[in-house]
């Protein structure tokens, strides 16, 4: 019977683990090998132009202006873009937990729609309004009588105007796990500072920040694994352009790896990559086992 | 309850609250307004200064022209076929692998899960390339089979189902089970219909994930007759830059079906969507 039981379950496991550990547990090792060779386009086409060379990849890429500059735009995306977005999303859940109760399904809806909407599609509406002639956003900005910005032409302007995108895009999706988070603090924390006369402000700091800590725990690791994986918005609206302020690094390795066919040294980007989020994921948790934050 | 506490505030900040609210909708739906009213202007009045909101005349031309001789159509009907088979697979493989993770007894049960989750931090780039060079001897690229591949199973989803079963009291499958059903029936017939909350969810999640999904299929579909619809949009994008109205047309027709879907199915996708969250 037991013995059934167990071969039931890894029955019904079998299709999932299968399919991760081919398409996915597979080619994650296999690119970590992939690195250590320089696979080329003369690999692709006979594999016995493959050579083992070693850390070699890894010692031209840090040698590499371009993956360091492509390192220094995907740090400052997820720092900022990261930041805001969590910064505008505890914003708005807040303002949207603490209005009229009939209309927080409204503005819960209405601020998350950017995130179902697709990144190629918004990307494309945004490019037109970032337009430095014709574009909304300059042309509202010299309604407020400020100067006009070059936004994705100038090097300086560009990765804030995929910043500045992908918070409008993404802070719903944080919104509506911080509000999930505020309803589920009990009333009466709030009802029994009240009474001892604490203001909103400190029940802020002292009772909603605190019970909103595994909250953002969580929402600060799936932030800043999405943020590493800038892709789309740079392709469709700069081309990791202007003079290479908004290339990424997932940029930068489907450009070695898909359009130069120089599979060794994408792969070492992508290993980079990886091993950065596995840093970050290891601090996130090394600061919730310090503060008892509760996520993973 | 929060309605009261909102009736405390004073009246003024009550306001404040509201306009801002509303200032932040108007911000929010203003791209998205705009690109639905700029579909439909005649061309180049999306380009004009100042800028413009209203069509003069609204006319359908750039819908008819991307349908027409663009043959965006075949590539709508490319994403949906994706972004349908994708779901279907997904939902059954995690359905069964979250279920089994939770409801069925077996060694090495926590250490298979324990794994799954550590396979949560890793990035779907990273195995990008090698899983092109496997897929290319299998003679998958350019196929459709090759766009699924990384959707037939993933650790989120099998996550996902895991929390949901857990709740499922073990007293209803030991019912079933007394009656003398197999593991698979008692599956089929208790387990399922109360995991459907949550399969509704992952569905939702799957198809919205895999109709906007962007860097895969562009690796993978190279022919253009067989490109989903984000990677169609892009390389139209990218040669038809000054056809505003045509771009906006082209986005709409990509967007809608995500909205539509989500606004129809929000409820369960929203709620799916916190429970993970907040269990995690």
């Amino acid at each position: 019977m037991r013995r059934s039981v167990a071969l039931t379950a890894w029955l019904f496991l079998f299709p999932a683990l299968g399919a991760i550990g081919l398409f996915f547990v597979l080619p994650v090792c296999a690119s970590l090998v992939l690195s250590f060779t320089d696979f080329d386009i003369y690999a692709l086409a006979h594999s016995q132009n493959l050579r083992w060379v070693g850390l070699v990849q890894y010692r031209m890429l840090l040698a590499e202006p371009l993956f360091w500059l492509a390192l220094r735009n995907t740090l400052v995306f997820v720092v900022f873009g990261g930041g805001l977005t969590i910064l505008v999303a505890l914003g708005a859940a807040l303002a949207v937990t603490s209005g009229s109760a009939r209309l927080q399904a409204v503005f819960r809806t209405v601020f998350f729609l950017p995130v179902v909407t697709t990144v190629v599609a918004a990307a494309v509406v945004w490019r037109a309004w970032y337009h430095p002639r014709v574009g909304l956003v300059n042309a509202f900005l010299g309604w407020l009588g400020l100067p006009r910005v070059d936004w994705l032409g100038d090097p300086n302007w560009a990765l804030p105007a995929i910043v500045i995108f992908s918070v409008w895009k993404n802070f719903g999706f944080h919104m509506v796990i911080f509000i999930a988070a505020l309803q589920a603090i009990p009333e009466r924390l709030y009802e029994a500072a009240a009474m001892d006369g604490a203001s909103r402000w400190q029940q802020f700091w002292r009772i909603t920040l605190p019970m909103l800590q595994p909250a953002l725990g969580f929402v600060t690791l799936i932030t800043v694994i999405g943020s590493f994986q800038l892709f789309a918005e740079p392709y469709v609206m700069t081309q990791g352009g202007p003079a290479n302020a908004t290339l990424s690094l997932v940029l930068l390795m489907y450009r070695n790896g898909f359009q130069w066919w120089n599979v060794g040294h994408g792969a070492a980007v992508a290993w980079v990559l990886f091993l950065i989020l596995v840093l970050v994921a290891l601090v996130l948790t090394r600061i919730r086992a310090h503060r008892g934050w509760e996520f993973g | 309850m929060r309605l009261r506490r909102a009736n405390s505030v004073r009246r003024w900040a009550w306001w404040s609250l509201h306009a801002g609210l509303t200032l932040g909708a108007v911000v929010v739906l203003a791209p998205l307004v705009w690109m639905c009213l700029a579909s439909v202007m005649p061309a180049g009045e999306a380009s004009q200064l100042p800028p413009r909101w209203w069509p003069s005349a609204p006319t359908l031309q750039h819908f008819a022209a991307l349908f027409a001789s663009l043959d965006l159509g075949r590539n709508f009907a490319n994403s949906l076929f994706v972004a349908t088979a994708a779901t279907a697979l997904s939902v059954s493989c995690n359905a069964l692998a979250g279920y089994a993770l939770a409801k069925l007894r077996f060694v090495g049960r926590d250490r298979v899960y324990s794994s799954l989750l550590l396979l949560l931090v890793v990035p779907g780039q990273v195995g990008m390339l090698p899983l092109f060079l496997l897929l290319r001897a299998f003679g998958w690229i350019d196929t459709y089979w090759g766009v699924l591949v990384p959707s037939l199973a993933s650790v989120f989803g099998i996550f996902l189902v895991r929390q949901y079963a857990l709740g499922i009291p073990d007293a209803l499958l030991d019912a079933a089970r007394v009656d003398g059903a197999s593991e698979l029936r008692v599956f089929w017939s208790v387990g399922l219909p109360l995991c459907r909350p949550i399969l509704v969810t992952l569905g939702v999640f799957t198809f919205l994930g895999t109709w906007n999904d962007f860097l895969w299929p562009l690796i993978v579909l190279s022919d253009a007759s067989k490109q989903t619809l984000p990677v169609a949009l892009a390389s139209l994008a990218a040669e038809h830059v000054q056809d505003t109205e045509l771009m906006m047309a082209s986005a709409v027709i990509t967007m809608l079906p995500a909205i539509v879907l989500f606004l129809a199915a929000q409820r369960a996708y929203l709620r799916g969507l916190a429970a993970g969250a907040v269990k995690f």
